[in-house]
């Protein structure tokens, strides 16, 4: 599990420990990777972020056209794995978590410690303003710099 | 459905039981549920369906036949669940003093009729 800031790093772990999730993603509206666990490629990170955040704004989006509020999460059940997409609010903005997992959990105990993972993460944010948004010309390097720190490499 | 609801109300009748759900084993979720308040009925249902899954997985690799009762229990009540048809499962959420007997023997003639 690798995270691009420590206070993201307990709640995570928890939940995966009580979860069994294989793989989980957490990630800022806009696609930009904040923790994964799983993952062996920066790509396939980078991929799976921009299709959830992706989704999530889709979503989003026929919510409204349907008048209603944004929906909860997504789920998407596999004969050999089942995949979440859910976008909360944190102190840092709106982030989206894809968590992919399989027959040896359910959906209803990822759902539930996700919920207590979101609880956990809103505790544990600190409370000084988030970074500035990143800017063009800065892109490829913040992008360089987070895949290192999310693989160690 | 009104197979459903006639189980929850068999069991949420018996003394003691703080409320009663019908869940989806497999996914861990609720079905249809009868609860006081303070009990969280999507957190039973996703540990009681993951539990009972467990213990069927267990018994099997034993060569035993699957639980056909589960009751579990702590120091402010118990758990307790019947599998069903269907992957189903019949759930109570009782307080320590319940009449268990009671329950186990609505909650075993429920659970068949599941469905």
């Amino acid at each position: 599990m690798r995270a691009l800031e420590p206070w993201v790093v307990q709640p995570l772990e928890s939940f995966l420990a009580e979860s069994a999730a294989r793989l989980t993603l957490l990630m800022t509206s806009s696609g930009q990777v904040v923790a994964q666990h799983g993952f062996s490629r920066s790509l396939d990170v980078m991929t799976a972020a921009a299709l959830g955040a992706g989704i999530v704004a889709s979503t989003d989006e026929l919510a409204r056209l349907m008048g209603g509020a944004t929906f909860e999460a997504l789920v998407h059940h596999g004969q050999r794995q089942s995949c979440m997409l859910a976008a909360f609010s944190t102190p840092r903005g709106r982030w989206i978590g894809l968590v992919v997992f399989g027959p040896e959990t359910s959906v209803g105990i990822v759902r539930l410690f996700f919920e207590q993972m979101i609880q956990q993460l809103a505790a544990a944010a600190p409370r000084e303003q988030p970074a500035a948004p990143m800017l063009a010309e800065n892109f490829e390097t913040e992008l360089d710099s987070s895949l290192k720190a999310l693989f160690g490499r | 459905m009104s197979a459903t609801r006639t189980a929850l109300d068999r069991v949420t009748r018996v003394p003691g039981v703080r409320g009663a759900l019908v869940i989806a084993a497999a996914d861990g979720l609720v079905v249809a549920e009868q609860l006081m308040d303070g009990v969280d009925g999507r957190a039973a249902a996703a540990l009681t369906g993951s539990l009972v899954g467990r213990l069927a997985r267990t018994a099997e690799s034993a060569g035993l036949r699957p639980p056909a009762f589960v009751h579990l229990r702590g120091d402010a009540g118990s758990v307790l669940a019947a599998p069903g048809p269907d992957d189903l499962v019949l759930v109570a959420v009782v307080s320590p003093d319940a009449n268990l007997g009671l329950a186990r023997l609505e909650m075993i003639e429920a659970a068949e009729r599941l469905i």
